[in-house]
């Protein structure tokens, strides 16, 4: 195996510059790389740069007590507990889905197929509004849920939802492809030789669809703590309850406190980075178990 | 273990996969399951190992009614064609895998796996990568990976999907000659499906020839080549000149050409179609005589112990085309050359009507084998 794992697209470049017939010259490539890291600088990092430079603008003092106030303690709390609950949901949903999809044939396959999409394609306003109008107080089941004392609007439960439909196609999406392209010859294997569907799964079908798993599950994280517009719709902003750090942010802004509100965003911030550090990672991983493969094989042929 | 399939069907939406089948494969045999694409062997084996549920039908192993039997109850071994090894386990962990997933009272203790894998890699001789996955290994050692780790739960039949397909001509050459002599060794009930007519002459001790989800002919390798049953398996079994014409006095008529066939049970004026192999034609280069097919030498092949001669059909157009093996002595006496106009004389020619049911279309993709003369 080699030393380092080299992307295609790198060796796609490398290719495409070596050739003469493909060569672009030196000027444009000069000003094709000046723009995107202009607009990179400008539209990504100048961003990023502001919000931790902000958080720190009244100094350390200031920023750890913004973090560690009541409220910001309760948003991080419930942002934590809302992913804690949606995150594994939408693994198992994930999971199953794509099982479904990649390996059986059944009607409404399609539908299915489609509709998982959905949450990408649609507002998260609207999505929490759909939330609204059939638990909310005026909604189908508002009446009902009143009488049994149930609340689930502008109180967790809402979050919750809220936020399995926003972060509903990641898991799922990043295995179809992957189940379909394996096929079933290693599970039909497996049953011949006597192992239970469980077994089948645990030790056959899980460990070839690990890393792709590991990085839906990734994405699925980030979303659900960095949600906004669903959550606000069904939140109700109830300061120390139904505040997720998100919302926690926007009250803090709107209340002029700047410095506080860039702290609690730099948490976020730091969150997404930290989440990229992982997804590079598990994508290095899933493209260094592949690059292998191809790499053993091709000795051998 | 015998095993018996009575009466199966089997259909995806219209076609028809298997069409009544009704064998028998005996005990401690290794039988081979050939047909062209599609006609239904890899569907037969998978309703075998249960993998796939026939729309009508029986499976019997061993005198039992298995066609309810879960796969997982069949205690069948499995052999892919593409191998179907788990890519993240050792070779060791893969064969070790059917031992492993036994319930917990079957299951043997570690130590006993260990030796059981031992001797199984030692059996298809790669205990030495043992330590190795799947993708580090070549396309003739996986399979034997799969093959040990099909045997490995002591399967009571050993059923095998075109296990050498995905191999280069000649480890699969060497292959089939391995398993062939592991074959000797172990007595298990085996049924290998293949769409390579040599592979399946060299290896079986039963061919089973099917075409369009139905059983062509069954014998062992020397009698469906020697005595084919149908002009089907006649095509596929190596290559084959075809004439066309009718039955009259004794003789079959074709064009201003007559061949002799003596008593052909055919009616006078009875259109048939006569199947000659290419060894089984000779070249008469006296044109005085008038038995026989008039044609013109197109290319003369001397390659090894044979020379091949292609011919195109002289009288009735050139889209006839004949091919002749001769051995290179006969062929250095004749001495013919391209443009030669000959007669053909068949030593041996089999008749059939052209309405019989495996004649509708005979040349199968695919096939390796020539045939040749008018086509049907």
């Amino acid at each position: 195996m080699g030393a380092g794992v080299v992307s295609t697209w790198t060796i796609h470049a490398r290719r495409f510059e070596a050739n003469a017939a493909t060569r672009e010259p030196t000027w444009l490539k000069g000003v094709l790389i000046t723009i995107a890291l202009l607009f990179f600088g400008l539209f990504l990092l100048l961003p990023l740069a502001t919000v931790f430079a902000e958080a720190f603008r009244k100094g350390w003092a200031v920023y750890f007590a913004a973090l560690v106030e009541p409220d910001a303690r309760s948003a991080m709390m419930l942002t934590l507990l809302v992913a804690a609950i949606a995150v594994p949901l939408n693994l198992v949903f994930g999971v199953t889905a794509a099982w479904a999809i990649a390996k059986f044939n059944f009607r409404g396959k399609q539908l299915l197929t489609t509709l998982i999409d959905l949450p990408f394609s649609v507002s998260p306003v609207i999505a929490g509004l759909i939330y609204v109008l059939i638990f909310g107080a005026q909604g189908w089941f508002g009446p009902w849920l009143i009488e049994h004392d149930v609340q689930i609007i502008f109180a967790v439960p809402g979050l919750v939802l809220a936020t399995i439909f926003v972060t509903f196609p990641f898991v799922a999406r990043e295995l179809i492809p992957l189940m379909e392209a394996q096929g079933r010859e290693e599970e039909e294997a497996a049953i011949v030789l006597g192992a239970s569907g469980w077994k089948t799964f645990w030790y056959v079908t899980l460990p070839n669809i690990k890393w792709g798993l590991i990085y839906g599950v990734v994405l699925c994280n980030a979303r659900a703590m960095g949600e906004f517009g669903a959550v606000s719709v069904v939140s109700g902003h109830i300061r120390g309850r139904t505040n997720t750090l998100p919302l926690h942010v926007e009250i803090l802004y709107n209340e002029y406190q700047f410095a506080a509100a860039f702290a609690v965003a730099s948490l976020l911030a730091l969150l997404a980075l930290l989440t990229l550090v992982l997804k590079s990672f598990v994508e290095w991983q899933g493209r260094r178990s592949m690059h292998h493969s191809q790499e053993a094989s091709e000795v051998i042929s | 273990m015998s095993i018996q399939v009575k009466n199966i069907v089997k259909r995806f939406g219209d076609f028809v996969a298997l069409d009544d089948v009704t064998l028998d494969f005996p005990q401690g045999q290794l039988v081979g399951l050939l047909g062209p694409s599609g006609c239904g062997k890899t569907t037969l084996l998978r309703i075998i190992a249960g993998l796939e549920a026939a729309d009508h039908g029986q499976v019997f192993l061993e005198g039992e009614d298995a066609s309810k039997a879960h796969v997982r109850e069949r205690q069948v071994g499995f052999v892919f064609q593409h191998y179907a090894l788990f890519r993240h386990m050792t070779v060791f962990d893969n064969v070790a895998f059917g031992l492993r997933v036994k319930p917990r009272k079957q299951r043997p203790n570690a130590e006993s796996i260990r030796r059981r894998v031992q001797e199984l890699l030692e059996l298809v001789q790669l205990d030495w990568l043992a330590a190795r996955y799947p993708t580090q290994l070549s396309g003739g050692q996986r399979q034997r990976v799969a093959l040990a780790r099909a045997l490995a739960v002591e399967p009571r039949v050993l059923l095998l999907d075109e296990p050498f397909g995905a191999l280069d001509a000649k480890v699969r050459k060497e292959l089939r000659r391995w398993l062939r002599q592991l074959h000797n060794t172990l007595h298990i009930t085996s049924i290998f499906v293949t769409h390579d007519q040599e592979e399946a002459l060299e290896v079986s001790d039963q061919v089973v020839l099917m075409n369009r989800g139905r059983v062509e002919q069954i014998g062992a390798p020397h009698e469906v080549y020697e005595q084919p049953t149908t002009p089907f398996v006649y095509s596929f079994l190596g290559a084959v000149n075809l004439f066309h014409g009718r039955v009259q006095d004794q003789q079959l008529q074709i064009g201003a050409d007559h061949l002799p066939v003596g008593d052909s049970g055919f009616q006078p004026g009875a259109e048939a179609l006569g199947f000659v192999r290419p060894h089984e034609l000779d070249i008469d280069t006296n044109l005085a005589d008038h038995t026989g097919i008039e044609a013109r030498v197109e290319r003369v092949l001397a390659l090894g112990a044979t020379a091949r001669i292609e011919l195109t059909g002289a009288s009735g157009g050139t889209h006839r085309h004949y091919e002749v093996e001769l051995p290179r002595e006969r062929a250095a006496v004749l001495d013919l050359n391209p443009g030669q106009i000959v007669r053909l004389k068949p030593a041996r020619m089999r008749l059939f009507a052209p309405d019989s049911p495996s004649a509708e279309r005979i040349l199968p993709e695919g096939s390796m084998t020539g045939i040749y003369g008018e086509g049907i």
